[in-house]
């Protein structure tokens, strides 16, 4: 640090004669923007505009100083390397283990709460219109058709299998409502061969990839034609072909996982990246910290997405966290991190597309914040009717619904008329319906199914388990379910 | 190269898990040579000339009996954690696959010394030095496994591990399952637990007690050089995610064990010494004191059997099973508390599938339902000692 050592010492030579503040805070501001010897913590993309914002606040306790030279000053060393005391800012650096840092004598708190919130990237204003200046990267008409699709059938897929639940034809549901352009966004912005650890709203992630109708409902009603063999409940999807892994309901268990999956990535060297989401609730686990923490430290592929979305069962966000969102969160990991408006199909194309790329390229995880309202019940098992308005679910189901403003984004170009809508969803409606009743009149898996996989092969103590409930089975056959093949 | 392995998946040998009622039959999938718990091609003499009914003419015979003999001996001799870490830089050679993440596992070599040299040798990446989070790299190393590589978990003490202990029952244990067979977790997590060195109680954990119900993972505990290095070897080959029990007092127990490659099977009991009088049954550092108590019991003329069960889950209820139908008496000496440990276990099963074989009620002796303290003879005293087990054994044999 003696570069920034013999710049004090130049910068006290400039204070004895007393120069005007503004010249001062020039040269001030230049040394700042011109050494070496400090590191900007937002990464390569950030330049000196900001710089100047990041030590706007020590610059202008600098001037501050400069204008009251008899003011007592707090914890003034009187000894010092320089004879002079009128300058006590001296900023000498020391190294610690962590690296080198420069003293201030000024006792200063930093504040918890900046006076801004940080911005929201969108691209698309509510009329369907980009708004003016937005920078985003263009859709084409295919990727933007099949992407309004997907999020008609996902919204479609939703409602049904929901009513579906209410009709106790399945046991449980969890819908996506109000976060259709996160689900298929991302998924648009994303390739097959990135890894997908999901929290338990991104089927939309398996549509996009083709997971069929057909192959949602085989899980919901968990037959035989399930992959996970009708050992979860409904929506814990999970398909290796579709490189989606299969959803564990705790929050947050996927996001240490996924380190694991980037350093398998890494060694690899593939050209893939992992993508671990998770909901606002979802970080408030230590597992959040733990594996931002690790994905950070090990320098591993991993794009985190958090949907926040306002609600985690009946704790609204307020009550989650006290920071500014999640977004703040990344700084504190040495995590790159962006907000953006989750209801925006463009603005989270534009962003996963550009995340998705550093995070590949320079081989570090960056965080994406994904700003929306969950407009369905937690699931089936919730009335979110009981904490809060009616009135408010309403007004993001309709005014701030992303299809609506996707849709009028899609017509505006040409690409997709009212025909073209009703056509869909009438066929989509049909297709849910008759895949339903396929799954529900498909054969449950056969009771060795409970007993396999368990390990990789069968051990004598569940073969001897397996042996004694067939026996009982066939003894009491009228008290087993007669729909479940022995 | 991790995913393109996986694919080939089955080309892999794994130890199959085989059904314990056809021991006659080899197991279906392999390609090396599993050496039965016997192990009498190996290290000398176990039991020495032992003839039914007759006086016995060893007392006791311990492996380390036969290391304390001439150079001039086939093998090398080296310490427990030497033998792990030559177990577990064999399988890393010989599969790309495998790596090993921990707290200071790295350069620093483990806490004990387990993993020295590796990271040296096979780089940062593949031998990873992860910040303090159980729950995090136990996370990693199921991401890493469903992915396609096989890595080795250590706990710095396996006390620690309770940290992670959602991960490994909900992930390691779950995951093959409830994703329908589609993802494998083929991890190693191990490390050093149980009682000894005054390192107070939360360092001195019996997790076997804690972990024996998860469906989904096996338990191993290793005792002597010579099968701390078979199992580690064993583990890391196996498809199903496998927690190996080191214990915190035997890493620097010496041993001599053969230069060619063996691998021991994770679901067999090892036989320490034969005998006829009753059936004492332990694993991990109690061994030990039961060998030294057969000493005094042979002296004072009784015969005990004496096997290392090894297999923590699951048991090896063909080895046990026929001790029992000889000896009929049955003695249960472990490290884990009295109330929900492998001993508590061990007697439900043995009760239920061989009561007819006994003519006395089974013996556990194990550790109080006390957290371990520090004081040096306070903790002396929350392990069984071998005083103990020959005056259970004389009550017993009454």
């Amino acid at each position: 640090m003696a570069i920034w050592f013999s710049r004090s010492r130049k910068i006290a030579h400039f204070l004895k004669p007393k120069i005007a503040p503004s010249e001062f805070l020039y040269k001030i501001c230049s040394n700042y923007a011109n050494s070496s010897s400090f590191r900007t913590l937002g990464g390569e993309n950030c330049r000196n505009p900001q710089v100047f914002s990041d030590y706007s606040t020590t610059i202008l306790a600098f001037r501050r100083r400069w204008w009251r030279p008899e003011s007592t000053r707090a914890g003034e060393q009187v000894e010092t390397p320089y004879s002079d005391d009128d300058y006590e800012d001296e900023n000498q650096a020391l190294d610690f283990p962590g690296g080198r840092v420069t003293f201030t004598p000024e006792m200063k708190f930093i504040s918890e709460a900046s006076d801004k919130r940080i911005p929201c990237y969108r691209v698309l204003g509510d009329d369907g219109h980009p708004i003016s200046g937005s920078r985003y990267e263009q859709v084409d008409k295919e990727t933007a058709v099949k992407m309004y699709k997907s999020m008609v059938i996902l919204q479609i897929m939703d409602n049904i299998f929901y009513e579906a639940q209410r009709q106790g034809r399945i046991s449980f549901y969890l819908t996506s409502l109000g976060e259709e352009a996160i689900n298929i966004a991302t998924a648009a912005a994303l390739t097959l061969d990135d890894v997908i650890l999901p929290q338990y709203r991104e089927p939309g992630i398996l549509l996009w990839r083709g997971f069929t109708l057909q192959e949602f409902a085989n899980q919901c009603f968990g037959n035989n034609a399930d992959y996970g063999k009708g050992r979860q409940m409904p929506i814990h999807y999970g398909s290796n072909k579709h490189n989606f892994f299969t959803i564990s309901s705790p929050i947050a268990t996927q996001l240490p996982q996924a380190a694991g999956v980037a350093y398998s990535l890494k060694m690899d060297k593939k050209e893939a990246c992992v993508v671990a989401f998770t909901g606002d609730g979802g970080t408030s686990e230590g597992d959040f910290h733990a594996g931002l923490n690790f994905a950070a430290v090990l320098e591993a592929p991993v794009l985190f997405i958090c949907r926040n979305n306002g609600w985690a069962i009946s704790t609204p966000t307020s009550e989650q966290f006290r920071s500014d969102g999640v977004v703040v969160k990344g700084q504190a990991y040495g995590i790159r991190s962006i907000r953006v408006d989750g209801n925006d199909a463009l603005a989270v194309y534009s962003t996963i597309r550009a995340a998705r790329e550093m995070v590949i390229r320079e081989q570090k995880p960056i965080l994406v914040e994904a700003l929306s309202y969950r407009v369905g019940h937690h699931s089936t098992s919730d009335d979110s009717t009981k904490y809060r308005p009616i009135n408010e679910i309403e007004y993001w189901k309709t005014a701030r619904n992303p299809l609506a403003r996707f849709q009028k984004w899609v017509h505006k170009n040409g690409w997709w008329t009212d025909d073209d809508e009703s056509e869909l969803r009438g066929s989509i409606r049909k297709q849910l319906l008759t895949a339903i009743q396929v799954a529900e009149k498909t054969e449950k898996p056969p009771l060795a199914e409970m007993f396999s996989d368990v390990y990789s092969h069968l051990p004598s103590n569940l073969h001897e388990q397996e042996k004694s409930l067939r026996e009982t089975i066939k003894r009491h056959r009228q008290d087993y379910p007669t729909d479940v093949p022995v | 190269m991790a995913a393109m392995l996986q694919a080939i998946g089955g080309a892999s040998p794994s130890v199959a898990f085989s059904d314990h009622y056809n021991k006659s039959s080899v197991s279906s999938i392999r390609s090396f040579p599993v050496i039965r718990s016997d192990a009498r091609s190996s290290s000398g003499s176990i039991h020495g000339s032992f003839k039914p009914g007759k006086i016995i003419t060893k007392a006791t015979a311990t492996q380390t009996e036969s290391s304390a003999s001439a150079a001039s001996k086939p093998g090398h001799e080296l310490l427990m954690f030497e033998a792990l870490r030559e177990g577990l830089e064999e399988e890393m050679d010989r599969d790309p696959r495998v790596c090993v993440f921990g707290e200071d596992v790295g350069h620093y070599g483990g806490s004990y010394k387990v993993t020295k040299g590796l990271a040296q040798k096979y780089g940062d990446l593949r031998v990873l030095d992860t910040p303090i989070a159980e729950n995090s790299f136990t996370g990693m190393a199921v991401g890493a496994a469903m992915t396609g590589l096989r890595p080795v978990v250590e706990g710095m003490n396996m006390g620690f591990l309770l940290l992670a202990f959602n991960q490994i029952s909900d992930n390691c244990g779950m995951l093959h399952y409830t994703s329908g067979g589609q993802f494998t977790i083929p991890t190693v997590i191990r490390g050093p637990g149980g009682v000894g060195r005054q390192l107070g109680a939360e360092h001195s954990q019996r997790l076997e007690s804690y972990f024996q119900s998860i469906p989904g993972i096996q338990l191993v505990a290793c005792s002597t050089v010579y099968n701390a290095k078979g199992l580690m070897k064993a583990a890391i080959r196996s498809e199903n995610p496998v927690v190996l029990f080191e214990h915190v007092l035997l890493y620097n127990l010496k041993e001599r064990i053969p230069d060619e490659e063996y691998v021991l099977s994770l679901e067999e009991a090892e036989m320490v010494r034969p005998g006829e009088h009753i059936t004492i049954l332990t694993y991990s550092r109690m061994r030990y004191h039961v060998m030294q108590a057969a000493k005094t019991l042979v002296n004072k003329g009784y015969d005990p059997e004496v096997i290392d069960i090894r297999s923590l889950k699951p048991f090896d209820l063909y080895t046990i099973g026929n001790s029992v139908k000889k000896t009929h008496r049955v003695l249960i000496v472990e490290e884990c508390m009295r109330t929900g440990g492998i001993g508590a276990s061990l007697t439900a099963a043995i009760n239920e599938n061989f009561h007819d074989y006994l003519d006395a009620p089974i013996v556990c002796l194990s550790s109080q339902d006390v957290p371990t303290p520090y004081a040096g003879t306070l903790e002396e005293w929350t392990v069984v000692q071998p005083s103990q087990i020959v005056a259970a054994v004389e009550q017993l044999c009454k």
